[in-house]
């Protein structure tokens, strides 16, 4: 009998609560309110502690919107009307201080929580629960964003992956991030926030996985027609099973030197994940250098010699300091065979003004122009 | 092929039979239905010998009201483009599920996104914006017209100059595929060597010059044109904010005009400003262009907020709340916009003091926003509110504003924003405050002010329909991007691989429908309005029971707006006087001193078109040609020392007699 009597009254709501179901499920999906990770579950913090604190007004300001002009609609019997009254000194404090209040507010929680979550500042108790490895060497990643898939080198494992990210659950992440030709941002929504990749630049991202899984990892700056599939999966895993992973990237017996850097650089789309045993120590500072190419000269050595510490050395040409391109505008024309299209040349590929060298040159070595092996200056390989 | 390329790249530069993509279904199609949709328009004015009286009373006008109506029927024309954009998205987004590609290659769907910004922003907002403000601003004064009325004529056709160059984007070559603010190193000539970034640059050049131009008529026009007694602290809200709108183009486009100079010098002359190597910098481009980018958001918005505080105020029939807090509000954000631009950009590695003083200025910001909030609201309070429809949008903006304001502040938390920023989440936002604040804004102008322009009313029942489609197609299109957004979903995406996500993109395509149905019940309203004109028409002047200026004057307004210059005594003038009860004068009439309509806007616009064309396909020699065009006719025009008459006294005296008249038979 009670339970007739109570289930009549909640029917419609329990179709309702049918209804939300998948909605109310998929909220639970997300990354960035149930995140896995502590900066991105301060990072979440933040969103909800802003998100009251402006309710605070967002809600009597949306009720005024509503029964203001329904309660002094011209209709009305009741209402009164004063067609002079347009000031009140009282009224008018009270509408300046009381956002000025709120802001004051939000302002000190931004610019304490921006300093604590900037990416660049390492890990410590403040930012992290306790059952991260403050004490643990953090893993590093150098991390770099090609024409369109990423590359996970890992230096203290001398070894490399292709859209596959891993990582051992609480220990401290430190990610060193560029990009090969134009901008990206690196995003795992629940690992922490987003970080832009940037050619010739290095940028950096503290953070740390709390729970073990797979999580997507995004390129979240448009970049070019293969942007809808440069994904890969970050895997949060126990020390062990972290441990077996890197032993299965050693297993895989393929190199990641120039050659290899270079071939996989060339643009291509939705490209499956690969593995590298072994990476030639100073790739990643020649990535960042824009100097993979031999014969290149390396942006540190740039920097060096505008600064005056370095010598130009005799024989440095204006080829030497252009960076090899490819032209992205040949790509997304449709069916993706594989290793990408770069078919015909598309109108002006060959512009005077571009100075880019045709398609049928792009493998062309162009060593040999100053005859010195070693790409970094040597001030640069002495850290 | 011809045998002789040399000779055929000399002629057509880089043009070529395969730049046309006729391998493209859609893109044929739309190119049928343009052409004959446009052959089918130009028989039709030839049939009706309609040419001379378009040249004659529109092309060559320089009547700013008759300017601001073409403005506003090339923004219409071209919100159908840039919406047809927006459907296509909705619809790859929704169906590129479970392994499908969608039905858009990324070589299209990223020239699709891209178009859809720029022709939104420049060519159907701003165009909207310019577009009530000549038509309402001179009238709200006391003017007769603006300061320079041939320059205001050359402005309109160097905007439309670029609506055809990115149009012509659609059928010869290609758009850019970068995203509506073309971000090098994506954009440079290596990596994009194409045509696509060359139409963009062309394109937001030509009516670039269009916008700074008009923007420096208006600022003269509010300076040194207000009727006398008309002080600062007098101007009616609206053409505040228009003038603080003034004030941010003029400071702001030249940014734009430059980093755009900058971009093509790369492109073109093989400079390093942003690309990669040799010392260029791409991080620069994106403060650069920011820094027009961010005032270009209050250059939208600010206008409508004046508009809102006009319908408020007319339609609670009360005077407005705290008009010098109003004031004091627009000044603050005007100044604040230049504050602020880094919060586009919180992710680019900067450090953390720079991230939160850009955050925390951000934020400042919604403290005049908020503080306007609260003056329409107390407008509201203790009046009379009649339920007309500029009204309704009003509302509408306030309840859609103030959410997309709170979303806003959110993104401005540098920590926020780092989970946030490219993400679904954000692209709600801006369209949660640029639907509902400025084509909300837009709307109810549009409905308020399109008697004063026309002579009559709009249909209020097909407003109403537009309205509400509007309005439910608006949450039911974007609130789900909040939500993938906070499910961690970015921007600009072709196809997705979670199914979980599809639901959502579902009830967005499905609002996008709702939003079609509301724009076709627009231009419904319009259509029921033309043809119901005698029962709609408005012979007073003042259908609304209006309180400033240009209610003062018919519907439409007579080709010199008054007959006598008004005289200011305080706010609200045109209440005032009809308090005092006011009587037109009927006698003393003087002969009007009137500018001559002229071509040479048109012709000097259409020379920069071909010149742009032609520097977009490296037709170097028709580039040269035009270009010296532009100069000399630019020069000839000077010599043009017929530009000015006189309307008799006759004639001003019978037109202001048949209006009398009218309102007579009226009351």
């Amino acid at each position: 009998m009670s339970e007739q009597y109570g289930a009549a009254p909640l029917r419609p709501f329990r179709l309702l609560a049918v209804l939300s179901l998948p909605f109310v499920l998929s909220a639970c999906d997300s990354p960035l309110l149930f995140p896995g990770g502590d900066i991105a579950a301060r990072q979440r913090d933040m969103l909800l502690i802003a998100t009251g604190l402006m309710l605070i007004i967002i809600i009597p300001v949306i009720f005024m919107s509503l029964y203001f002009p329904w309660r002094y609609r011209a209709t009305s019997k009741t209402a009164d009307y004063d067609a002079e009254w347009d000031h009140s000194t009282k009224l008018e404090l009270v509408i300046w201080t009381v956002p000025l209040l709120i802001i004051i507010c939000l302002g000190a929680v931004t610019w304490v929580g921006t300093h604590l979550l900037d990416p660049f500042r390492p890990l410590d108790k403040i930012t992290t629960s306790d059952s991260v490895k403050l004490d643990e060497d953090p893993l590093e990643v150098q991390v770099v964003a090609l024409n369109w898939k990423w590359l996970f080198i890992y230096p203290q494992y001398g070894v490399a992956s292709v859209n596959e990210l891993a990582a051992p659950v609480n220990r401290p992440i430190r990610f060193d991030l560029t990009a090969e030709s134009v901008m990206n941002a690196f995003y795992i929504p629940t690992l922490a926030g987003m970080i832009y990749s940037m050619p010739g630049m290095e940028t950096k991202l503290h953070a740390v996985m709390n729970e073990t899984g797979v999580y997507d990892g995004i390129a979240s700056h448009y970049n070019g027609a293969g942007f809808s599939d440069m994904q890969f999966k970050f895997y949060s895993q126990k020390d062990g099973d972290f441990d077996a992973w890197i032993q299965n990237l050693k297993d895989s017996g393929q190199a990641l030197d120039t050659d290899s850097y270079l071939d996989l650089a060339k643009p291509s789309e939705a490209v499956p994940v690969e593995y590298f045993s072994s990476v030639d120590p100073d790739l990643y500072k020649r990535i960042l250098g824009m100097c993979v190419n031999p014969g290149k000269l390396c942006m540190q050595q740039i920097m060096m010699i505008n600064a005056g510490k370095a010598e130009p050395g005799k024989d440095v040409t204006i080829d030497q300091l252009k960076y090899k391109t490819y032209d992205l505008d040949a790509f997304g024309h449709g069916e993706v065979d594989g290793k990408g299209q770069a078919g015909d040349e598309p109108q002006g590929a060959t512009a005077p003004a571009t100075g880019r060298e045709p398609h049928s040159d792009t493998a062309k070595s162009d060593g040999d122009a100053t005859g010195d092996d070693s790409v970094a200056p040597p001030q640069l390989n002495n850290d | 092929m011809l045998g002789n390329t040399d000779l055929t790249r000399l002629i057509f530069g880089r043009l070529t039979l395969d730049s046309i993509p006729y391998h493209e279904p859609i893109l044929i199609g739309t190119f049928a239905v343009v052409a004959i949709g446009g052959l089918a328009l130009l028989g039709a004015l030839t049939y009706f010998k309609l040419w001379g009286y378009l040249w004659n009373e529109w092309f060559t006008s320089v009547d700013h009201k008759k300017i601001g109506i073409m403005y506003m029927v090339l923004a219409i024309v071209m919100l159908l483009r840039g919406f047809a954009d927006a459907l296509m998205m909705r619809a790859q987004q929704a169906i590129a599920f479970n392994g499908s590609e969608g039905f858009l290659p990324a070589h299209h769907y990223d020239q699709v996104f891209s178009a859809h910004g720029v022709i939104m922003i420049f060519f159907v907002a701003m165009p909207l914006i310019v577009g009530v403000m000549n038509i309402v601003v001179p009238l709200q004064i006391g003017a007769r017209d603006v300061a320079f009325p041939f320059l205001n004529n050359f402005s309109f056709w160097m905007t439309a100059g670029g609506v055809i160059i990115v149009m012509l984007s659609l059928f010869i070559g290609e758009f850019a595929r970068t995203g509506w603010l073309a971000f090098p190193p994506l954009a440079d000539a290596a990596n994009s060597p194409g045509v696509g970034v060359d139409y963009y640059i062309w394109g937001l050049q030509i009516a670039g010059v269009g916008t700074l131009l008009s923007g420096v008529n208006f600022l003269v026009t509010i300076i040194k044109m207000r009727a006398p007694g008309m002080t600062m602290m007098r101007m009616p809200i609206f053409t505040w904010t228009a003038l603080c709108t003034n004030i941010l183009i003029v400071a702001s486009f030249p940014v734009l005009t430059a980093v755009l100079a900058l971009l093509s010098l790369d492109r073109y002359v093989g400079t390093h400003f942003f690309t990669n190597d040799l010392g260029g910098n791409s991080m620069m481009y994106f403060n650069l262009i920011w820094i027009w980018g961010h005032p270009e958001v209050y250059i939208l918005i600010l206008p409508c907020f004046g508009i809102y505080s006009e319908v408020t105020a007319t339609f609670s029939g009360k005077r407005l709340f705290g008009y010098t807090s109003m004031v004091y509000a627009t000044v603050v954000i005007t100044i604040l916009a230049y504050l602020v631009w880094l919060h586009h950009f919180f992710t680019m590695g900067n450090g953390a003091s720079v991230n939160s003083f850009f955050g925390i200025t951000t934020m400042i910001i919604s403290i005049p926003t908020g503080a306007k909030i609260f003056n329409w609201l107390f407008t509201m309070y203790r009046g009379r509110v009649r339920f007309e429809l500029p009204i309704m949008w009003t509302i509408a903006f306030l309840v859609t504003f103030t959410l997309g304001g709170m979303t806003g502040v959110l993104l401005a938390v540098p920590p926020v924003d780092f989970v946030t920023h490219n993400s679904l989440f954000l692209v709600a936002h801006f369209h949660n405050v640029i639907i509902g604040g400025v084509l909300f804004g837009m709307f109810a102008g549009i409905n308020y002010w399109f008697p004063k322009a026309f002579g009559f009313k709009l249909d209020r029942f097909w407003g109403t329909v537009s309205f509400w489609f509007w309005v439910v197609g608006f949450y039911f299109a974007f609130m789900p991007l909040y939500v993938l957004g906070l499910m961690g979903v970015t921007r600009r995406l072709r196809v997705f691989h979670d199914p979980s996500l599809h639901i959502w993109f579902i009830i967005a395509a499905f609002g996008a429908a709702l939003i079609a149905c509301g724009i076709a019940a627009f231009l419904v309203q319009i259509f029921v309005s033309i043809r119901n004109r005698e029962a709609l028409a408005d012979t007073t002047g003042d259908p609304w029971d209006g309180r400033t200026l240009e209610w003062a004057t018919s519907s439409p307004p007579p080709h010199y707006n008054f007959a006598f210059t008004p005289v200011v005594h305080g706010l609200d003038t045109y209440a005032d006087m009809k308090k005092r009860g006011f009587e037109r004068p009927m006698e003393g009439f003087k002969p009007i001193h009137m500018p001559k309509n002229t071509g040479a806007g048109v012709v000097i616009a259409a020379l920069a078109t071909i010149c742009g064309f032609a520097l977009i396909w490296y037709i170097w020699w028709l580039a040269a040609i035009s270009f010296v065009g532009i100069i000399v006719a630019t020069i000839w025009h000077t010599f043009n020392y017929n530009r000015d008459y006189y309307i008799p006294a006759d004639e001003v005296a019978a037109s202001e007699r048949a209006f009398a008249n009218a309102v007579a038979a009226r009351s």
